[in-house]
């Protein structure tokens, strides 16, 4: 074989490079669009590039809306929800793997039946509960529901399930109990499917919409996709400010991306694709 | 020595009751409730007014609005289904191929992922602008993208289909990386062309991840929300007024928690038939 580029990988190519374009465009135009000064907007054909840099549409974004404040409930939140979420996941996927008792097959099958229940059809009676317990307006009514996840149990089940079987045999030799045994040996050895998790529980809490706006309404309390519909109603005109906005709120969850994709990737796609 | 054996036989309970008292709390018994709330009237506060039986579901399965919203849905699942899977599978099949800056190209696929679905239909809110808009510029036309009663689903479907990429993207990819490239061996020396091979070979050895994300993308459709209340809130008239949107409008425009209740219980139904048979024909696939 000759070291040639064949004409067919230029094609490839090239259309990689098409597709990729097309599906980025909306993200680079928000970000045009941010740091465009407001006159350009009505100029025809529709600009694309700024004709300067307008960087006080972030200012005046920041003055519609507290957005920081916003970044800094949803980040509150979905630390919180993402730290819950791992910890009931490991602890109660690591019983139902590692351990043996009376009634886990039908334990478990009453956890996985809660993955039939979409969070969408819970949602009202959910409110009705929070807002009883008087927490709307609160960090406990973002956070609570979102501590544990039947999809995070089954994942960490089936990340210890995959460690060999000699490892416990061995620790139980040694008299290690079950509690040392988890937090000496299993969760260190799990730290790769704890990660992939972590930024997959992240991510859709970041981006969580319906909820947040049922249990929240004061301005302080927003998270930071509800603030987005706030600045967008502030005022519909103000498309540089409610970009500059987009952007702002858009930055921490690709950083969290582009950070922990590999894992991710390869955490979500393991145990699903037998293809 | 009795003690040390109680407290062995309870211990794996013990890691179980963090996350089975978050289910009970925040799962099993709003579910009971809403089943509950499905069979009652109730009053603005959401407390129960009076018994009602069935009367909730004989009225919404008869009333056209709600019907209406089912048949938005269904319309709105069957676009996003096959729109997210055609651009999944076209995306994976040009991204499994070794060109330079595989990497990055690949890293673009996936982004959609970890976008909000509210940021991204606030940009396509303003690229489908009728006269800002880039859409209407691109395409020479004059189109009210998401006033027009004939485009409104159609616009909300191609946001949510973008959303959807990156989801679809790894999946199919991954099914590809999986394929026995001896089967690819074999059709080379056939000199089968791109098109011919990914249609006899790749198609039938990814079909369970098609199976499966066929599943997953309409079980999201259904519960699809932020796009259309940022977009279009349900409309034009109710043109996209999808079943989740007619739940949240009963419970907290009307004050009718009961009746959102009872329309919770049917999409839970839906979407439950649908694991079912997912659950159902994946073994026949796989086995």
């Amino acid at each position: 074989m000759k070291p040639k580029i064949k004409p067919q990988k230029i094609v490839f190519f090239c259309i990689n490079l098409a597709m990729c374009m097309v599906i980025i465009m909306p993200i680079v135009y928000a970000a045009c669009l941010s740091l465009m000064p407001p006159a350009q907007l009505y100029d025809y054909p529709p600009p694309v590039i700024p004709e300067t840099l307008y960087f006080e549409n972030y200012t005046t974004a920041l003055s519609l809306a507290p957005i920081f404040r916003f970044i800094l409930n949803s980040f509150t939140v979905a630390v919180a929800c993402t730290a819950g979420q791992l910890l009931t996941g490991a602890l109660a996927g690591y019983a139902f793997s590692m351990l043996e008792f009376k009634g886990k097959q039908v334990l478990f099958f009453i956890m996985l039946s809660t993955m039939m229940i979409p969070g969408q059809a819970i949602i009202i009676a959910n409110y009705l509960t929070v807002s009883r317990m008087g927490l709307i307006n609160t960090y406990g009514a973002l956070i609570l529901p979102y501590l544990t996840s039947a999809f995070c149990v089954f994942n960490m089940r089936q990340a210890f399930l995959q460690l060999p079987v000699e490892l416990n045999e061995a620790a139980i030799m040694d008299g290690c109990t079950p509690s040392q045994f988890f937090m000496k040996v299993g969760l260190p050895l799990v730290k790769p499917n704890l990660g992939a998790l972590g930024v997959y529980t992240f991510l859709n809490v970041w981006n969580q919409y319906l909820w947040p706006l049922l249990v929240t309404d004061s301005k302080n309390m927003r998270t930071v996709q509800i603030g987005l519909g706030m600045l967008q109603n502030a005022d519909s005109n103000a498309v540089g400010p409610i970009m500059a906005g987009v952007v702002m709120i858009l930055l921490p969850s690709i950083a969290v991306f582009v950070f922990g994709q590999k894992q991710l990737i390869e955490g979500l796609t393991a145990g699903a694709v037998k293809g | 020595m009795k003690n040390q054996n109680l407290l062995k036989t309870i211990t794996p309970y013990l890691y179980l009751v963090p996350a089975f008292l978050l289910f009970a709390i925040f799962v099993f018994f709003p579910f009971g409730k809403t089943l509950y709330l499905s069979l009652h009237t109730t009053d603005p506060n959401g407390d129960v007014s009076f018994f009602n039986g069935f009367n909730n579901y004989i009225n919404i399965l008869t009333s056209a609005n709600f019907m209406n919203s089912l048949k938005v849905t269904f319309k709105y699942a069957i676009l996003i289904v096959a729109g997210s899977i055609f651009m999944g599978l076209v995306t994976a099949l040009f991204a499994n191929e070794k060109v330079a800056g595989m990497s990055i190209f690949r890293s673009i696929y996936a982004l959609p992922m970890a976008i909000s679905s509210a940021s991204v239909a606030i940009v396509f809110t303003f690229i489908f602008h009728p006269s800002l808009g880039m859409l209407n510029y691109l395409l020479k036309t004059n189109i009210a993208w998401l006033i027009d009663i004939k485009y409104a689903l159609m616009s909300v479907s191609i946001v949510t289909i973008w959303m959807n990429i990156g989801l679809n993207f790894i999946f199919i990819l991954a099914a590809l990386q999986s394929v026995d490239s001896s089967l690819y061996e074999a059709a080379a020396i056939d000199g089968a062309k791109f098109l011919r091979k990914h249609w006899s070979i790749t198609l039938p050895s990814i079909s369970p991840t098609l199976f499966f994300l066929l599943i997953i993308n309409v079980i999201n459709s259904f519960q699809a929300y932020a796009q259309i209340n940022l977009m279009t809130k349900g409309g034009p008239g109710k043109a996209t007024s999808v079943i989740v949107y007619e739940i949240y409008q009963e419970a907290f425009m009307n004050n009718r928690f009961g009746i959102a209740c009872t329309e919770s219980v049917i999409l839970f139904v839906i979407i439950l038939i649908l694991t079912l048979l997912q659950f159902k024909l994946e073994k026949k696939v796989n086995y």
